[in-house]
């Protein structure tokens, strides 16, 4: 949403919840496979990114980025309260028939879960798509084209709101992936958000702006270290991502793979 | 016969700031016609106005007998209207072949297709995968014709060719011109360079202050008039253009 429109989504970690508790929500009142369930999400959320944009978003945009940043920081502050009125404030999750407890043994002793390995395997095929998309669809040319130039790009017959609303239904198809497999993996409470949405600004800045595969390596390295920090000390994990992040930021603030434009 | 483009008393703003004063503007199909004048005459926002980037008043313009102004520019561009914008403005993340194809996406029918813009313009086919603005600025023009010439328009309305270009580029830019009018088409430009302006056109505007100075047949006007339309003072007081 940012590389196209010079949005920043402030909501973006509590619609990722607002995706998970859908998610839970809809295994509660159907009798169907959670991975079923979370297939049937991704066309409903590509539908409500698109009208959010459409009727709420794109009337923040502008030079001024106060509008949007303030619209989007109202809406996390609805979603978390209208998710702690409707699920309370307990931890859920979604249970995965056993699968989240399966691994697989490599040699060495090293067993890999299972969960977490599809995990990986959804978010490189999910950046391989967002890369094919933005590269090689006449639509990722009208992503590119109306974020370079929004005025010229109208004058080519480009309707910028509908692209724009494009985009974000994009975006919400990845954000409602993300809540259902963060559901299966952890639980998740209404307050999560904010948090999710400091990891991805951290992936972001690491792999470098405008990168898909770039953004997808500084969350591979933000998660790896999170992870040595917590096998140290259970408490150290978070703060040991924010490290990495604070010295990429030092040592390379375009991050590692920044986007080059010509 | 009815006009191709026709505005009568046009008004254009940038906020409060007053643009354009009443413009009387008439062009006929087939024709070749350039607007003159200084720096900040008001040409480059008529056609801003003519293709909905300016907004103006509805009845202000009207294309082919239909009112346009206040249409947006994706309207105005379905209906046959393309700018080469000042400056070219062409997009930086997309190659030069994926810039052509945006100027094609009102999808109007016509001649014009990137393998036909590569024949006008063939240096264009070998660098077609590169970035378009890693192109010279003689190249990038190119593009930029190439790009308005893919959404196939009957009016075709050309901003500063000539600007930041070498002498035997812009030879080369114009030299192309007649070919595109043998499509039919209705050409516009803006240019500074009075004798350049003169050389190609039928007809000529000439804008002082966001109002018509003079119009006439590009052969009949003389210097003095020209001059004195341009700056506002007689030829002997004016620099030479």
């Amino acid at each position: 949403m940012f590389g196209v429109m010079r949005l920043t989504n402030t909501a973006q970690g509590d619609f990722i919840i607002l995706g998970a508790y859908a998610a839970i929500a809809s295994l509660g009142a159907v009798a169907l496979s959670p991975w079923v369930i979370a297939a049937l999400l991704l066309p409903l959320a590509f539908a409500f990114g698109y009208g959010l944009q459409r009727q709420v978003l794109n009337s923040t945009l502008g030079r001024d980025p106060l509008p949007s940043l303030v619209v989007t920081f109202g809406l996390s502050i609805v979603i978390q309260n209208l998710l702690l009125q409707l699920f309370s404030a307990d931890p859920r999750s979604i249970e995965t028939e056993g699968f989240n407890t399966q691994s697989i043994s490599l040699p060495g002793s090293i067993s890999v879960g299972m969960l977490p390995l599809a995990i990986l395997a959804f978010a490189v095929a999910a950046t391989a798509a967002l890369q094919w998309l933005f590269n090689r669809t006449q639509l990722g040319r009208a992503f590119r084209a109306v974020s370079d130039d929004k005025e010229i790009a109208e004058l080519m017959g480009l309707n910028a709101h509908h692209v724009y609303a494009l985009a974000t239904a994009v975006a919400f198809v990845l954000i409602a992936l993300a809540g259902a497999l963060q559901a299966m993996r952890t639980t998740v409470s209404p307050s999560d958000g904010p948090l999710l949405l400091l990891f991805a600004f951290e992936a972001v800045i690491i792999g470098g702006m405008g990168s898909f595969w770039g953004t997808l390596v500084g969350a591979l390295l933000l998660g790896i270290t999170q992870q040595i920090g917590f096998r140290i000390d259970p408490g150290w994990g978070i703060w040991f991502g924010h490290i990495v992040f604070l010295a990429v930021l030092l040592v390379r603030p375009q991050g590692l793979f920044p986007k080059t434009r010509g | 016969m009815t006009p191709l483009l026709e505005a009568k008393g046009l008004t254009a703003f940038y906020g409060d700031a007053q643009a354009l004063f009443g413009i009387d503007f008439q062009l006929t199909a087939g024709e070749m016609v350039a607007v003159i004048g200084a720096n900040g005459a008001g040409k480059s926002t008529f056609m801003k106005a003519v293709t909905g980037l300016v907004k103006t008043q509805a009845d202000g313009i009207r294309f082919q007998g239909d009112r346009i102004g206040g249409l947006p520019p994706g309207e105005i561009v379905k209906r046959g209207i393309a700018l080469v914008p000042e400056g070219r403005r062409l997009f930086p993340s997309l190659s030069v072949e994926e810039n052509l194809a945006v100027g094609g996406f009102s999808k109007r029918p016509g001649p014009w297709s990137v393998e036909r813009l590569f024949k006008l313009f063939p240096i264009l086919a070998q660098k077609r995968a590169q970035p378009a603005t890693s192109l010279s600025g003689g190249q990038q023009q190119m593009v930029a014709i190439g790009r308005a010439l893919m959404s196939n328009p009957t009016l075709l309305l050309c901003d500063e060719l000539s600007l930041g270009l070498a002498p035997i580029i812009i030879k080369e830019i114009y030299d192309a011109l007649p070919a595109i009018c043998a499509e039919g088409m209705t050409v516009v430009i803006v240019e500074q360079d009075v004798a350049l302006a003169q050389q190609v056109s039928q007809r000529i505007y000439c804008f002082q202050e966001g109002r018509v100075s003079l119009q006439g047949r590009s052969g009949e006007l003389t210097r003095e008039q020209i001059s004195q339309a341009y700056f506002g003072i007689s030829a002997e007081e004016a620099p030479h253009t």
